[in-house]
């Protein structure tokens, strides 16, 4: 689905790349420790979080994330949107707690980026 | 392999230690770097996960480090030297889930104890030197297989 259905799913504001919701995800993961996401999260991921530091854009860079999706209403710092603007990284809000959000996005067809972590071995 | 093969490199990029300020810069201008040389993008996402943990690190743990990055044809070298605290005792800090991060370092997203060994299992070669407050010295090895995964 494009990023633009992610957004009515979740009810969700944009908060960066406005001109990005055209893009396609399929996937997706979740986890608020970035140490978590750098082991398991796959390129062209959704990342649900409830992260908001300048650090979620980093790493989302490093791994080249589709899009941030913050969780539970929480609202990205302005150094945060800045940067996101400056990697072309979109991110969205949605007041939905973590658990509804994932639900949404599943019932609807997005799938775990890995299922279970002894997957990691072939990320790239 | 003609093509690549006047390609070499090496910077070294200074990592201000002890603040989340600027942690992640280091590693975007990295990744930036390697897509311009157009290096496959698997070598690119490892390289990229690589320095940012190693920054991350420094960041957290060290007063001050630099991250020195080295592109030949055949391989690319990561190496994280800072002046900080040292590793006690290096094996238990590259178990899985061990961490002596602090409050502010989890509250950033990081600390999980998961950085030296996926640092590990990015690389094809790891080495860790570290002696107590003097600071570690990291160097990470990835072989570049032209034929795989190129953008």
């Amino acid at each position: 689905m494009t990023l633009r259905e992610v957004k009515e799913i979740l009810d969700a504001e944009v908060i960066a790349g406005h001109d990005r919701l055209d893009l396609e995800v399929t996937e997706a993961g979740s986890a608020d420790l970035m140490s978590d996401v750098l082991v398991f999260c796959k390129a062209g991921s959704l990342l649900l979080t409830g992260l908001t530091n300048p650090q979620v854009i980093y790493t989302a860079d490093v791994l080249d994330i589709a899009a941030v999706i913050m969780v539970r209403g929480k609202r990205p710092f302005p150094e945060t949107i800045r940067l996101a603007e400056e990697l072309q990284i979109p991110i969205l809000t949605t007041k939905y707690i973590l658990f509804e959000t994932v639900g949404r996005l599943y019932t609807k067809g997005i799938v775990s980026c890995i299922q279970k972590v002894d997957e990691t071995s072939d990320i790239s | 392999m003609t093509s690549h093969e006047a390609l070499t490199y090496e910077n070294s990029f200074p990592v201000e230690g002890g603040t989340f300020k600027n942690a992640g810069r280091i590693s975007t201008r990295v990744k930036a770097l390697l897509k311009e040389m157009k290096l496959p993008k698997e070598i690119i996402r490892r390289v990229a996960v690589i320095t940012y943990e190693a920054e991350i690190n420094i960041c957290s743990y060290a007063e001050r480090g630099r991250i020195v990055l080295r592109v030949t044809p055949k391989f690319v070298t990561i190496e994280a030297i800072d002046e900080g605290q040292g590793i006690a005792d290096i094996e238990l800090a590259m178990k899985e889930g061990y961490s002596t991060a602090t409050e502010k370092i989890r509250s950033m997203g990081f600390g999980a104890g998961m950085g030296l060994s996926n640092m590990r299992n990015f690389s094809d070669t790891f080495r860790i030197i570290s002696e107590i407050d003097k600071g570690t010295r990291l160097k990470m090895l990835i072989h570049i297989d032209w034929n795989r995964g190129s953008i």
